[in-house]
């Protein structure tokens, strides 16, 4: 691997310059702006509440935005796959859960502010106690191994009572009376900003430790730990403690999951929630920092609204997932990445065309597939849930020939027009890039 | 003692089903480098294969047209997919096969529905095959295990005494050099998966019915056979075979003995209460713990030798 992988640049933070603060990190300046706006965008003001499903998807979205940069400190700062990382996030909730509980019965008078620091320091004990064994190892015999632990623990929590609760999982309630502000967490919306100052704090820190001689390390093992071993670091140390420290950001992450559903069950721990992590940290990017937060947002907005309106959104989870792998194994945030050259020498316009021109056939070929995969599905599981497939007010028989050949028309069309289409993308792209790199060869 | 024959019978069954399953996925992990997730679902579309090739034209058809059909498909995947993500490093190759896994199973709900299928025993083998101490043993158990260990030879032969074998077993363990002598490995690797798939799928067929045909099947079957190649060592079909026997055992036994902790101490002469520290650890009773049994082999075993019971490479 280059240098160019590294994802994070190099630049150090101007910490007590506001000014250059502001100009170096404004993305993320503008984003927490954002985010605090967002919820009133959505307020409806003749009952005086906020939409709770905004506000839920929101919550979560903050949520999988410190888990999926918790798994990228493993996958792709230190090279580490783990297929259990869930067990972190859930452990860490199951941690607040208990606390939270003794907190409201008077043992502990904790401010909620500070709970999900008792969930990271859970994570984080845990991440200690596993990663002990588990960072004894690296590459696939480390992926198997977070693999069974993932397993193993999944199968305890649900045959533990005292502290997983078995199936039925652990249920709490937030509103402890304890708070730094005298707020009473009865809302949504409070707890919505509780995860945006956490998730703020989160990304800062692991932003931060990005820079560290630790996080170097981390890159430096990933891509060659013999070298790194020779410089005199032990490589599993740095393993270890990159596992810890992930392991309390992913704590962090399931004491605000455990505030916001105000119950823990054993999914939490379960193999579909390390898959989640996985698939939003490739899609969004494992080659830069901001690249988790990416799809975290992402898959979070699709899984809430796709699945709405599809049974079938884990089918186009899996074939946006094959694709990203196939054709952009950056993730989105490399595809943004590989911009930023022509970006900054001002001939990003020169490209607008040739995109517009990929879109229609682009629609085309995605139209025909949804109507591919909700015909198939609406002639099985939709019947079976006697649901009608509807677009608008047409109501399509799922039985009839016209849907399936249109399908197989725009499919087949559009397939051919977009494979033209990329041609001459191609063709551009490449036009593009020689040009800057024969004006960067004469400068 | 009754229970003892039986249940080694069973778990020689079960353990010659997942062998059937993890020998192509050693293969597969030791020649390719790929962790291939989506092998499991070969396995469940074998068994969905057979069931719909088998209403239309019989069972015994299905057992030969089901796993050819899935090594078709193996062998495509690997020749337009597999291919070209391998550019992109062996992350990216498993990762593919996770999404693969996903879309396999989801197109299974769309095609066949969420609920089991009745697939079913041939009428010919729904029978006992003989009595032991009084219980039956299955004829359709016995016919699994003859086509277990038919194709166990199979493998064998083919492995040991053909051509494509040697090379085979030559790019197991040295890759580069297989390649270097002039063989065209790119084909070697699709026959490879191609074989493996067909493998799975045969292992669906004979296993669908047996155990149940659902769309959840590949997401039980698939850890635990992971945990079989693993376990194993890489490059090592005897370790395979091995560890295959033993997680089949493992599994079976522990259904059968009901026994925990409290019962050991029991013996020893101290009673467990529910005061007792770690009383609920202590009364656990041995099957609710067979699930998670071939994990903690897992873990034990990478701890301790990292490449497996038999590996002759490092995962």
């Amino acid at each position: 691997m280059s240098e160019g992988v590294v994802g994070t640049t190099a630049t150090p933070l101007a910490a007590g310059r506001a000014g250059g603060l502001v100009r170096r990190q404004w993305p993320w300046l503008a984003t927490l702006a954002f985010a605090l706006v967002v919820p009133w965008f959505f307020f409806d003001w003749t009952t005086g509440r906020h939409s709770g499903f905004v506000v839920a998807m929101l919550s979560q979205i903050g949520i999988m935005i410190i888990f999926s940069l918790s798994y990228n400190m493993l996958m792709g700062q230190a090279g580490l796959l783990s297929f259990g990382h869930a067990v972190l996030l859930g452990l860490g909730g199951y941690v607040t859960a208990h606390v939270v509980t003794a907190s409201k019965a008077g043992g502990l008078p904790l401010p909620l502010e500070i709970t999900p620091l008792v969930g990271g320091l859970g994570g984080l004990f845990f991440a200690i106690l596993l990663g002990y064994f588990a960072t004894k190892q690296r590459a696939t015999a480390f992926a198997m191994i977070t693999l069974g632990i993932g397993e193993l623990v999944t199968a305890c929590a649900l045959m533990f009572q005292t502290f997983f609760g078995g199936e039925g999982g652990v249920s709490t309630n937030r509103m402890t009376g304890h708070s730094l502000f005298g707020l009473s967490y009865s809302g949504s919306i409070q707890v919505y900003y509780l995860i945006v100052g956490w998730t703020a704090i989160s990304i800062v820190l692991m932003l931060l430790l990005t820079r560290t001689p630790l996080g170097r390390m981390a890159n430096a093992c990933r891509d060659n730990f013999e070298r790194a071993q020779f410089v005199g670091y032990d490589p599993r140390l740095v393993r270890f403690f990159q596992f810890a420290l992930s392991g309390f950001f992913a704590g962090i992450a399931g004491a605000l999951y455990t505030l916001t559903y105000e119950i823990v069950t054993y999914d939490t721990v379960s193999a579909p929630m390390s898959a989640n992590a996985l698939l939003m940290t490739y899609i969004g990017g494992v080659g830069a920092f901001a690249g988790p937060v990416i799809g975290a947002v992402l898959i979070v907005l699709l899984q809430s609204w796709v699945s709405l309106l599809s049974n079938s959104w884990l089918v186009y989870a899996g074939v946006l997932f094959i694709l990203m792998v196939t054709f952009a194994p950056g993730g989105i945030a490399g595809l943004v990445q590989m911009h930023g050259p022509i970006w900054r020498a001002g001939r990003l316009g020169r490209l607008a065309g040739p995109y517009l021109r990929l879109l229609p056939p682009a629609l085309l070929v995605m139209l025909g597939f949804v109507l591919v995969i909700e015909l198939c599905s609406f002639l099985t599981i939709g019947a079976a849930q006697g649901k009608s497939l509807t677009v608008g007010h047409v109501t399509i028989d799922p039985r009839g020939t016209v849907p399936w050949i249109a399908a197989a028309l725009l499919l087949g069309a559009g397939g051919l027009w977009l494979r033209a289409a990329m041609r001459g993308f191609a063709a551009a792209w490449s036009a593009v890039t020689d040009e800057i790199k024969a004006a960067g060869a004469r400068v | 003692m009754e229970v003892l024959l039986v249940s080694l019978l069973n778990g020689l069954v079960y353990g010659m089903l997942l062998f059937m399953l993890a020998s192509g996925l050693t293969l597969i992990f030791s020649m390719m480098g790929v962790l291939n997730f989506a092998h499991a679902s070969m396995y469940m579309l074998g068994a969905y294969f057979a069931y719909s090739v088998s209403r239309l034209i019989g069972f015994w058809p299905a057992l030969v047209v089901a796993p050819i059909l899935c090594g078709v498909l193996g062998a495509l995947i690997e020749m337009y997919a597999l291919r070209r993500v391998h550019r992109n490093g062996h992350i990216a190759e498993l990762l593919f096969t996770v999404g693969l896994a996903f879309i396999i199973e989801k197109s299974v709900q769309m095609a066949w529905g969420l609920l089991p299928v009745p697939y079913r025993v041939p009428p010919v083998l729904d029978r006992a095959l003989f009595h032991v101490y009084g219980s039956n043993f299955h004829a359709y158990r016995g016919f699994m295990l003859l086509i277990s260990v038919l194709m166990f030879f199979a493998i064998w032969l083919l492995l040991t005494r053909t051509r494509i074998g040697l090379v085979i077993q030559a790019a197991l363990t040295h890759p580069e050099m297989v390649g270097a002598l002039g063989h065209n490995v790119p084909r070697v690797f699709t026959i490879v998966f191609a074989g493996g798939s067909v493998l799975a799928g045969l292992a669906g067929v004979i296993g669908g019915n047996y155990l149940v045909t659902e769309p959840s099947m590949a997401a039980t079957m698939g850890p635990i056979v992971f945990v079989v190649v693993v376990f194993g060592g890489l490059g090592s079909l005897a370790g395979c075979f091995i560890a295959s026997l033993i997680m089949g055992l493992v599994q079976t036994f522990a259904v059968v003995l009901d026994v925990s902790f409290a019962d050991l101490l029991a013996r020893l002469g101290v009673t467990v209460t529910s005061s007792t520290p770690l009383a609920e650890l202590l009364t656990i009773p041995l099957p609710r713990v067979g699930a998670l049994l071939p994990y903690l082999m897992l873990v034990l075993v990478l701890l301790i030798k990292p490449r497996g019971l038999m590996g002759t490479r490092d995962t």
